[in-house]
């Protein structure tokens, strides 16, 4: 085709720039996640995450070894030490002892400490206290340093929410509920409709263009009408709010579409093999566990990423249906959402947590892409 | 018991119990209530087959019955009457007729929520399929238009309470003395503003930073659909139009786009229906807060803050209302296809 369009090549050069742009706007929110998920809450607030890829300048606070451990040498007493780990590579510009004037000293000067005494500090953070009279008090003298630290990333967040079971925000156990949610809430769906499907592609009754129509008119019918008569429901046959609820509502929710994914897809199977098969005398639920299914498998694929996405990344319906007040079966994007409420500051851990719950789809996502792109070809109303 | 051990119960009753059903049911069907044997043989297996289709049907349609049509009806009748809690701690149902309904007109909440809701519907579904138009135009282009398609495809799988977390950190604002953290206010700064905002703070303005999230998500489902539409247009028009002399621009807006029209009405109103039912964005960033409401929050509030399913089911209904036409339009033309 470009051969005849008598593309220039500035036009395809405007094309794979346009295109280098859109990607990255759109890939840009979620590396910054990413990033974040991986920074200590103190790299967070202090730089935006665009920068934690290159060193960076920060104004930090540590402390000086403590009294207990100064050396006498002649008339002198020295405390000496490091204040980075050796062998990193930090520049550190200016320091102070008082937090009102952090930038006092340069490095390689020697500054006056505000007890008596002299400090210096070198460049990589080897400092040196020295005094003629004993250093006093229990703990470290401050020492204020702005200094150029090379771009440093931590795993702790994730043990911290994952692993930590002093963690009572944590996400471990929110990540198996809606495991426990998913997989059942993927699973019956199928069965239910595979079944329903079949009989609306393949065999003839009154009535059945109609209910045809019928499920596509379900399609579209907005969840939030089924939330109050269904949780009464529960209510009244004594399943109240559970696992069993929430089931049993993705369930129900998740059938139009499957119902619907499902028949068009096997309306598009050969005749030939079903009419062959009737006249050898197989049955219409062995033609449909022997042939239909088998040769359905990319349907029921299809449909299977879009309910257990749809399943893991709900929250309305394990609002209404799940999350009773001791919150034992809360699911991820609840607790997400709790996060935002009570530790909105706290980048470390929402960047973290929300990076937990978003693997999973992601990882989905980009295994079975293929079906997903054929389901929502099949699936939008044409 | 143990969840995970009672979700794997689930799965073997329910996968279990449906396949059972089937098998029996056309077991009972077939051996006992119409053998094909015997003087009748001919007229029993006619009759069986009438019947089987419903036994392949009932449960979806028991499942679709209750979860989904049932609901509709029993919602406008609860948008009808008022839920009393009597002395003795029952609770009972007294009709009100259209008190709700006036009720929540006399709130300007709802008249707000219904303000935004208006935006979100031109806004979102506009953007996401113009984005994913050029999206696909472009993609189809290039030698690495795939792995392209699949960078701004990847938010579909995202849910959207991830999503607000990830829109959180680019809206974030600190003070003015500090590094900004949030890449918007950083841009913001550099181009020359001189204070930081909080944009989720700013009224009106903010519809449209939370519009951005699902437009963000819902353009990858545009470009997907549209590509394969602009797949599907003959070269051959394509040929005419370029030996007559049109430039690519004319191409595309000339012999493209009014080829894949159906398609595009198709996005426009599948993105429609996913604007109209939005609640987990606005619920996770704003609350609806700073005036940001919509409907599907406002209902959730006055169902589960307010505790007033009148008032809820009353704007169900109205959320239903607007999804009415879309719902029409789509059975008619499921209809049209069949035939």
């Amino acid at each position: 085709m470009d051969s005849i369009a008598g593309s220039k090549s500035s036009l395809t050069w405007a094309v794979n720039i346009s295109v280098v742009l859109l990607v990255a706007l759109w890939l840009f929110p979620t590396v910054g996640l990413l990033v974040s998920s991986f920074r200590t809450s103190d790299q967070i607030a202090t730089s935006g995450w665009w920068k934690a890829l290159f060193p960076s300048v920060q104004n930090l606070t540590l402390r000086a070894d403590a009294p207990e451990l100064q050396v006498r040498e002649g008339d002198l007493y020295v405390i000496e030490g490091d204040l980075f780990e050796v062998g990193k590579d930090v520049e550190i510009s200016v320091f102070g002892v008082s937090s009102r004037a952090i930038d006092a000293f340069k490095v390689g000067e020697t500054g006056e400490l505000v007890k008596g005494g002299d400090i210096t500090v070198s460049v990589e953070g080897h400092y040196r206290m020295t005094n003629i009279e004993p250093f006093e008090g229990s703990r470290g003298q401050r020492i204020f340093v702005t200094a150029k630290t090379p771009p440093e990333f931590t795993l702790d967040n994730y043990h911290n929410v994952l692993f930590d079971p002093s963690n009572r925000e944590g996400m471990a156990k929110a990540f198996f509920n809606t495991l426990t949610v998913t997989i059942p809430a993927t699973i019956i769906p199928i069965v239910i409709a595979a079944f329903a499907a079949y009989a609306l592609a393949w065999m003839e009754f009154p009535g059945r263009a109609l209910l045809i129509a019928a499920i596509v008119g379900l399609l579209v019918v907005p969840l939030q009408l089924a939330l109050i008569p269904l949780l009464k429901f529960h209510n009244e046959i004594g399943i109240g709010k559970g696992y069993l609820g929430a089931w049993m509502a993705h369930t129900g929710f998740g059938l139009p579409l499957a119902i619907y994914l499902l028949r068009n897809y096997m309306v598009g199977l050969p005749r030939d093999i079903i009419e062959n098969a009737k006249v050898d005398g197989a049955s219409d639920f062995q033609i449909f566990v022997k042939i239909i299914l088998p040769l359905s498998f990319p349907a029921l694929a299809s449909f299977a990423i879009f309910q257990f996405l749809w399943t893991w990344n709900d929250l309305l319906v394990a609002l209404v249906f799940l999350i009773d007040s001791t919150g034992e079966t809360t699911v991820m994007t609840k607790q997400i959402v709790e996060l935002l409420g009570t530790r909105g500051g706290n980048w470390e851990i929402l960047a973290t947590s929300a990076f937990v719950s978003i693997a999973v789809p992601l990882a989905v996502f980009f295994a079975m892409q293929k079906y997903l792109v054929r389901g929502l070809l099949a699936g939008s109303v044409k | 018991m143990h969840p995970a051990l009672q979700g794997l119960v689930t799965i073997i009753l329910g996968v279990g119990g449906c396949v059972a059903y089937f098998y029996l049911s056309n077991q009972i069907l077939d051996k006992v209530l119409f053998p094909a044997r015997g003087q009748n043989a001919g007229r029993n297996i006619t009759r069986a087959n009438m019947i089987r289709p419903w036994l392949f049907v009932l449960p979806a349609l028991l499942a679709l019955g209750l979860y989904l049509a049932y609901p509709v009806v029993e919602t406008l009748r609860l948008s009808l009457t008022e839920r009393v809690t009597m002395s003795d701690g029952s609770t009972t149902y007294n009709w009100v007729g259209v008190d709700n309904y006036a009720q929540m007109f006399n709130e300007p909440k709802f008249w707000e929520a219904m303000r935004n809701n208006i935006m979100w519907l031109f806004v979102v579904p506009a953007f996401s399929t113009a984005f994913g138009l050029l999206a696909a135009q472009l993609t189809d282009r290039i030698k690495w238009g795939n792995v392209a398609k699949s960078m701004i495809f990847m938010p579909m799988a995202i849910s959207f309470v991830g999503a607000a977390v990830i829109f959180k950190l680019v809206y974030d604002m600190r003070p003015v003395t500090q590094d900004q953290i949030g890449v918007l206010n950083a841009l913001y700064l550099t181009f020359g503003g001189t204070e930081p905002k909080a944009w989720l703070t700013i009224p009106v303005w903010n519809n449209f930073f939370l519009m951005a999230v699902l437009i963000w998500i819902q353009t990858g489902f545009a470009m997907v659909i549209l590509s394969a539409a602009l797949r599907g247009i003959p070269e051959g028009t394509i040929e005419a139009a370029i030996v007559d002399g049109a430039n690519p621009f004319q191409v595309f807006f000339k012999i493209k786009v009014p080829q894949i029209q159906v398609t595009i009405l198709v996005v426009w109103t599948t993105i429609t229906i996913v604007v109209l039912k939005v609640f987990d964005i606005v619920f996770a960033m704003t609350n609806g807060q700073w005036e940001t409401q919509v409907l599907a929050n406002y209902m959730f509030d006055k169902l589960f803050r307010a505790n007033d399913w009148g008032v809820g089911s009353a704007s169900a209904m109205v959320i239903m209302l607007l999804v009415t036409p879309i719902l029409i339009w789509n059975v008619r033309n499921a209809r049209k296809e069949m035939k």
